[in-house]
């Protein structure tokens, strides 16, 4: 649960910003977005530490690509928490904003 | 700012290793990282084995589910034993076991027990289940309370009225300065931790330079971070300064999150005090749900019966979370307690110090043997882990 795991932003899904779509892990999900003010605001396309489905702050590229590194040879403990990320039912893209569809996209 | 291609280089690695033991002498140094993030990466990295032997790496209180004391769980396996409860935990929690079983034990007799990703996976069940009353048992320091916190506001703003959370936040300054109260270990300083510092910043630890005299430096994950947080503490040292430094500024800044310490001033206060594992209990070192969320906090709207349950005999986490012992010096690591059957916290989650040493330290020497085997050299002393692995 302690894993912070980097993530693409693609978009905000609310004009307050509430929300946001990212890529991590391989598929696209949802995460809380309402942390990202001040030094650690970000826009889509920046990368983000994303922790128990809200995204705790924004880091560079080479963080990012760095730390998926090191998580990739961490083994079971990221690989679990990746598979905890794909069956999180709150992170399915159907909370936020009037008709968004419920899809989880495969990437 | 250091560049990521850096962080893996072995040779910087080995030049780094060799400069701390040029300048580490012949004193014997103590060190702290406080997170168990931090002695996750050490044990999986072999950074003990680069270290000389007179720099000692102490593994800390820092890992959330291993602090849980036992009454803390028997309350929160008697909440999950409520036939009108569905009981949401994170997966960490699930094979702690209690005075009478496990998480894991009460939904094999059949107690509502899920785990989530997310706290807002749980709010979601309890948007599903209106006729449920459906508890989240928060742990975590100040890097995962934040999300319990926007969980409870928005649970609040859209009048979700079955929805509670079994608080059992903690917070990183109380139980370092426990440990620099402790006679029993005598420290030159800390790697303080990184997430937990990305929320809280860097001046909380400002005390522990100025009134301990110790020097911490906030460090990252990576193996090139944790030695040259090890460097910094050592340099401060020997040029008698002590600072609070920030190694991980990549990630960290110095007045933290301020959007994250806000909602955890809007939903929490400070307990007056919380019972830590292998720390007994600890003034103003965990928060609970304040007045204005007094409906959400199932402490309050549930009986449980918060009794205090001492530590089995034979476990001797409280003394591998204060850096007392070292984990293979636990009486029953590695035989009668293991990560398959767990006896204490430490073995449990894959960021307490026994689970990990258990883990990556069979798996280095497995190698080392191999390696041994494959170049016809001597077989290597036989260090404790082997002895215990009989």
């Amino acid at each position: 649960m302690c894993l912070a795991i980097p993530a693409k932003l693609v978009e905000y899904v609310d004009a307050d910003r509430t929300y946001g779509k990212v890529e991590l892990g391989g598929v696209r999900r949802q995460v809380n977005t309402s942390l990202l003010v001040g030094e650690d605001a970000a826009e889509p396309g920046d990368y983000v530490l994303v922790h128990v489905g809200f995204a705790l702050s924004a880091i560079s590229e080479a963080e990012a690509n760095e730390t998926l590194r090191i998580l990739e040879e961490m083994g079971p403990a990221y690989t679990d928490e990746l598979q905890q990320i794909r069956q999180s039912e709150a992170m399915e893209l159907e909370l936020v904003g009037p008709g968004y569809r419920k899809q989880v996209t495969e990437i | 700012m250091k560049f990521a291609d850096e962080f893996r280089d072995a040779d910087l690695a080995r030049s780094l290793a060799a400069r701390i033991t040029a300048e580490a002498g012949d004193r014997h140094w103590k060190i702290m990282e406080v997170c168990g993030g931090h002695t996750h990466t050490i044990f999986k990295y072999g950074i003990e084995d680069l270290l000389p032997g007179n720099v000692e790496l102490v593994h800390g209180p820092g890992c959330p589910v291993c602090v849980i004391p036992m009454g803390r769980l028997d309350d929160g396996i008697a909440l999950a034993k409520d036939n009108d409860v569905i009981f949401t935990c994170f997966g960490d929690l699930m094979r702690v076991p209690g005075s009478d079983g496990s998480l894991l034990d009460a939904k094999a007799a059949g107690a509502d027990v899920r785990m989530v990703y997310s706290p807002l996976d749980s709010l979601k069940i309890a948007r599903e289940n209106p006729d449920k009353q459906v508890v989240f048992y928060a742990i975590g320091f100040e890097t995962t309370a934040p999300s319990t916190a926007l969980t409870l506001l928005r649970a609040k703003a859209e009048g979700v009225r079955n929805f509670f959370v079994f608080c059992n936040h903690v917070t990183i300054i109380p139980p370092m300065k426990a440990i620099l109260d402790s006679p029993d270990l005598r420290l030159d300083g800390f790697l303080g931790p990184g997430h937990v510092s990305t929320v809280v910043g860097v001046r909380p630890y400002e005390f522990v330079t100025r009134t301990y005299a110790k020097p911490v430096v906030v460090v990252g994950f990576e193996p090139l971070d944790i030695l040259q947080g090890v460097h910094m503490v050592i340099r401060q040292v020997l040029e008698g300064r002590c600072e609070v430094e920030n190694q991980y500024t990549r990630v960290v800044h110095e007045d933290g999150n301020p959007k994250a310490l806000e909602v955890l001033a809007k939903v929490f206060k400070v307990r007056p005090h919380f019972e830590w594992r292998g720390l007994g209990f600890i003034s103003q070192s965990a928060l609970e749900l304040n007045d204005d969320f007094a409906g959400f906090d199932a402490e309050r709207v549930f009986t449980v019966p918060g009794i205090r349950v001492a530590d089995p005999k034979s476990c001797q986490c409280g003394e591998v979370l204060k850096g007392v012992l070292k984990p293979w010096e636990c009486k029953v690591f590695g035989t009668a307690c293991t990560p398959e059957t767990p006896i204490g916290t430490c073995m449990v989650s894959s960021e307490g110090a026994c689970a990990a040493y258990y883990n990556f330290g069979r798996y280095s020497r497995a190698r080392d043997r191999e390696r041994v085997l494959a170049n016809g050299e001597a077989e290597p002393a036989i260090t404790p882990i082997a002895v215990r692995a009989g």
